[in-house]
């Protein structure tokens, strides 16, 4: 049953946040990579006032999968890069942190590119 | 012929009623399924893994959870599934982090016929590149604020 409530919770965070970007391109035909980079900001905003973790103990995946969850692990990475390292962790540390994101994406899009043939689509 | 400004103003009103409108309620509801969907199949994974391999930290799950995901979505984007799923779902496939890995391997796959270095290289990141540079920027400043907290 607890199960059931969190992955009920994951759902209704995750989508609320979907709902509210779509939100955003119904009214103000905002394009997607503005829309990324509000919600990756949010997030960003969110972690540095040390909001995020309190949400993502309720909402876990809920916020953490949308790109919310990629902003938070930047800023996550940042703070703790200056309190360890000074100068050089402040700088490096948020880079790092969202690394596996970042290293990930690129990889496996180099990939599909080279091995996949581009198909001509319908719809833009 | 030209409207003066209380004409136009009824102008816009009739056609509001007579322009089509966005079906504004079933795109938000299609909005919430699919990205409340792909924020639950991003718990599953995560808590899969936390079966699989218990050593692993709380962060380094996380880490393995963005890997996968991202993995799956480029082999979905690949095969054009991801396509149909963003034609449904709209911000809900944009803004969980699928949508991401999703922009960057759509426009490599794009722009291949201008070559590796030129096509696929140079236009991987024509969405995911402002995200790339907002966040990191952003991560810079936050850092440099909490040095001095």
């Amino acid at each position: 049953m607890n199960v059931f409530i969190d992955y009920l919770l994951v759902f209704a965070v995750g989508g609320g946040i979907c709902v509210l970007g779509q939100l955003f391109i119904n009214y103000t035909k905002m394009t997607s990579a503005r829309i990324l980079v509000i919600f990756l900001l949010i997030g960003v905003v969110l972690e540095a006032c040390g909001v995020f973790e309190s949400i993502k103990e309720v909402a876990q995946a809920g916020i953490t999968v949308p790109i919310t969850g990629f902003g938070s692990n930047l800023a996550k990475g940042a703070i703790k890069g200056a309190r360890e390292n000074g100068v050089l962790g402040a700088i490096v540390g948020g880079t790092k942190a969202a690394s596996a994101g970042l290293a990930g994406a690129i990889f496996i899009g180099f990939l599909s590119a080279l091995v996949a043939k581009p198909k001509s689509k319908g719809v833009k | 012929m030209i409207l003066n400004k209380e004409e136009q103003k009824v102008y816009k009103k009739e056609i509001k009623d007579v322009a089509p409108k966005t079906k504004h309620i079933s795109t938000l509801l299609r909005a919430f399924f699919t990205g409340g969907t792909i924020c639950c199949i991003g718990q599953g994974v995560n808590q899969v893994l936390g079966i699989l391999l218990p050593s692993l930290t709380e962060e380094d799950r996380g880490g393995y959870t963005t890997l996968l995901m991202i993995f799956f979505t480029g082999i979905l984007t690949a095969f054009g599934v991801y396509d149909h799923i963003g034609n449904f779902g709209g911000a809900g496939s944009i803004i969980p982090i699928t949508g991401f890995a999703n922009s960057i391997v759509s426009q490599a796959m794009e722009h291949k016929r201008e070559g590796i270095i030129f096509g696929i290289c140079s236009n991987m990141f024509a969405i995911a590149g402002p995200v790339i540079v907002m966040g990191i920027t952003a991560s810079v400043v936050v850092g440099i604020v909490y040095l001095f907290l």
